[in-house]
């Protein structure tokens, strides 16, 4: 079982938990993720490794409330135990030195782009980085993200704190501006990541993504994570979960992450219900 | 010897009606009682060179314990049966029988074979009701220390085997539950879980260490493991799906058969919301294949609410690779089966689809596995609705430990290569076996080779010697 150690709200949606993992700190990087199921009848979910503290052995998992099981983890406290927290899995993020860059973080995607941009901050880039919520009670982490870049850019889609702006409209900005831009990271929802590697495409500017499509083992062993990229079918989760995001076929992924909306609406309802019963109780 | 009366036909095994049974997950066959099985053992004509024991892959006594079973002595029976076989619940229920041991039986020749899959079963589940297995008196330990990966057949075998000699196992499990395919995809109506619980937690009681949630490859490479452990058996399995490759294959509603199986099995989405892992419940539902693995998603399918589950198979019924009692059960559930018709694309709306595009074959020249060869037939295209696929081709081995244990020697398909009388590796303290040796294969052949490297382990920890 996997303790939780330390638990912190971040926003109205998101949660971050520090949990006991020994198994996987002894050898996580940036861009790993892991496997978490809360109880014995939960989903198995993917969460990307937000940092990780190898002496203390634990890892930082930053949660969205997007369903039941994520929910429930939210709903969890410190002292509590996670059923399974399994990794690391995929690869690490290739951090070099490139020379300027940006790193881009919508929503919850600001977690795992933290530990990326620190790298990229540690190997010697020029780190400018944006960060983007529908508002502001939903961003969080704006000063560890400034302490690791050398330009930091805030939005809001509704204007509520920093730029009224979606990610999109900086980063073609400064694309026009200069030309020594070197690499792209993005991550955050899928219609954001799909908008990014549009919009740095036109510029010809290498950009990744880090891909949060459905998974159950995360070790290959069923395929209900791929998608659909120039080279085939590949399995988000041994062979990224980082891809070029000018590879990606960004319908097919969202369709496919759209699959079992009505189930997980009917989950909710249903656990909402349960919940209500229990209080009322 | 007298000469016995032949009964020619099994001793009938009772079983839930199909149409009771396609609405619930429990067994299908409800096992004999004391009295059919004795009935059945009877049925042995004792012959002089009995051909069962050399079709069975690990050779058990099959003569002795039926004589045992027709003597009353189940005790006996089972005790002898576990000399070379640890896990007859399950091969009693999963072997293909009819090409092995009852396959060669003499009585074939103009009869129905012996039962001998049924008896396993038989007394296997006799022994269970007798309580919990006492631990064997172990010897001193060894000190050497064993690392397993993968808790499936194989690595289940040779952690027991191991720990009755005295060394120190720990195996390593990628999942969170152990079993390998014999939880997350041979499903609960054919093989109740329980028993599989039960033989993970006798192997424990030897002194095993489990542990779960580790994948070797991503938390410890193999060479990482090396360090600690004297010796390594890989025991991975062959789980890296196969896919067609045919337009339309990423549509939502499109699986492969070990996502659909290990939703349903390990993650229990047959019993959604009370469970949370969901699984797209189809009016219409097709499984490409003909193979165990297909029979058990089409299967599925019913029992998930299907209306019509379609078996899509490209060659003839004789060709079919499942077990006979797969392919009865499934007719006997109202399967039906599309034969000599090979997939070409799947067409959706809205990101699902919603039928696929097949070509009717016919049988040509035998092809290298001795079966004809599906030829296709020109301009017969033709399209069934379907709201769900499930695409049950095949499997290998997955690439994750190769790629991470560069001297690890892999042939084609990804199967690790192994000296087939030790089942040692390339790699210097690196054995394997079943499925990630074989490509995906069968339960009794993954325990034979487990046998085969338990006492090559042995050996090389007493020695030292490669
Ligand atoms: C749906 C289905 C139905 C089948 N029906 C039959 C049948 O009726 N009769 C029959 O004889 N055979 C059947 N088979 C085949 C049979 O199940 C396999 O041949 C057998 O299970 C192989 O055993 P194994 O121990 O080699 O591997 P597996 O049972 O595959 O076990 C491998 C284990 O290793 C784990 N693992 C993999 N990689 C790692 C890693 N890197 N680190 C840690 N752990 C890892 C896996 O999670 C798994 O638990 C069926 C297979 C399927 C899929
Ligand atoms: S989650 Fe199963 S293969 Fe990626």
């Amino acid at each position: 079982m996997y303790k939780i150690l330390k638990k912190q709200v971040l926003s109205d949606l998101v949660t971050l938990m520090e949990v006991s993992a020994p198994q996987v700190t002894r050898k996580a990087q940036a861009g790993q993720f892991v496997i978490v199921r809360a109880y014995e009848e939960s989903e198995r979910i993917p969460l990307t490794i937000a940092d990780f503290d190898r002496a203390a052995q634990s890892v930082t998992l930053v949660i969205q409330q997007v369903g039941k099981s994520t929910m429930q983890m939210c709903q969890m406290n410190e002292g509590d135990e996670f059923a399974t927290v399994a990794g690391p899995l995929g690869h690490p993020t290739e951090i070099e030195k490139y020379g300027t860059v940006i790193c881009i973080g919508g929503g919850v995607g600001i977690a795992p782009v933290y530990p990326i941009a620190r790298a990229l901050k540690e190997a010697g880039n020029h780190v400018i980085s944006i960060i983007g919520a529908r508002n502001q009670s939903l961003l969080f982490w704006e000063e560890k993200m400034r302490a690791v870049s050398d330009e930091l850019i805030v939005t809001t889609d509704d204007g509520s704190y920093g730029r009224k702006a979606l990610v999109t409209e900086p980063l073609k900005e400064i694309l026009t501006a200069r030309q020594d831009i070197k690499k792209v990271w993005a991550i955050g929802p899928a219609i954001m990541m799909k908008f990014v590697a549009a919009t740095t495409k036109t510029f010809n500017v290498p950009t990744i993504v880090s891909l949060n499509t459905i998974m159950i083992d995360g070790t290959g062993m069923c395929g209900g994570c791929r998608v659909l990229t120039t080279d085939g079918a590949q399995f988000v989760c041994v062979d990224g979960p980082e891809f070029d995001a000018h590879r990606v076929d960004w319908d097919v992924m969202m369709s496919r992450m759209q699959f079992y909306r009505a189930e997980e609406q009917a989950a909710v309802e249903q656990w909402k219900h349960q919940c209500n019963l229990a209080s009322a109780a | 010897m007298a000469k016995k009366t032949i009964v020619p036909k099994k001793t009938p095994m009772p079983e839930q009606p199909a149409e009771e049974r396609i609405h619930n997950y429990n067994e299908v066959p409800y096992g004999y009682t004391e009295e059919q099985a004795i009935a059945e053992a009877k049925r042995c004509i004792e012959c002089a060179k009995p051909l069962c024991m050399a079709g069975c892959p690990v050779n058990i006594n099959i003569p002795g314990f039926l004589k045992l079973i027709a003597d009353g002595d189940f005790r006996g029976a089972v005790n002898l049966v576990k000399e070379t076989n640890a896990l007859p619940a399950i091969t009693g229920r999963v072997c293909p029988q009819e090409t092995q041991c009852e396959g060669v039986c003499t009585l074939c020749k103009k009869f129905e074979p012996v039962g001998v899959g049924r008896l396993e079963r038989f007394v296997a589940d006799w022994e269970a009701a007798q309580g919990a297995l006492p631990v064997p008196p172990l010897p001193p330990p060894t000190g050497k220390k064993v690392a397993v990966v993968g808790s499936g057949p194989a690595g289940l075998t040779v952690a027991a085997d191991l720990a009755r000699l005295g060394h120190h196992v720990t195996i390593f499990e990628a999942l969170h539950e152990a079993g390998g395919v014999l939880v997350y995809g041979i499903p609960e109506f054919r093989l109740p879980k329980a028993i599989v619980k039960r033989e993970v937690e006798y192997v424990c009681s030897l002194g095993v260490k489990l542990v779960k949630d580790f994948v070797v490859g991503n938390a410890a490479t193999v060479d990482e493991l090396l360090e600690e452990f004297d010796a390594i058996f890989l025991g991975s399995g062959a789980g890296l799906p196969w896919f067609l490759g045919i337009p339309g294959e990423n549509l939502g509603g499109v699986y492969s058969a070990n996502e659909y199986l290990t939703r349903s099995n390990l993650m229990k989405a047959y019993r959604f919301p009370e469970y949370d892992t969901p699984i797209a419940r189809g009016q219409r539902v097709i499984t490409i294949g003909g193979g165990n693995v297909a029979m058990d998603a089409a299967r599925t399918a019913l029992r998930l609410g299907a209306k019509e589950s379609i078996i899509v198979y490209r060659r003839s019924r004789d060709e079919m690779p499942a077990r006979a009692e797969e392919i009865h059960h499934a007719e006997q559930e109202g399967i039906i089966f599309n034969l000599l018709t090979t997939p070409v694309a799947l067409h959706g709306a809205n990101g699902r689809v919603t039928e696929m595009e097949c070509l009717k074959n016919e049988l040509g020249e035998p092809d290298a596995s001795g079966r004809r060869r599906p030829v296709a037939i020109k301009d017969s295209n033709f399209c069934i609705p379907t709201d769900i696929v499930v695409v049950a081709v095949g499997q290998s081995p997955s690439p994750l430990i190769p790629k991470t244990t560069p001297d690890l020697k892999v042939a084609k398909g990804g199967v690790v290569t192994v000296e087939e009388q030790t089942m040692k590796t390339s790699k210097k303290g690196v054995f394997a076996g079943g499925d990630v040796a074989t490509g995906g294969a069968t339960v009794i052949l993954a325990m034979g080779q487990a046998k085969i490297a338990s006492k090559a382990i042995d050996e090389y920890l007493k020695t030292g010697a490669w």
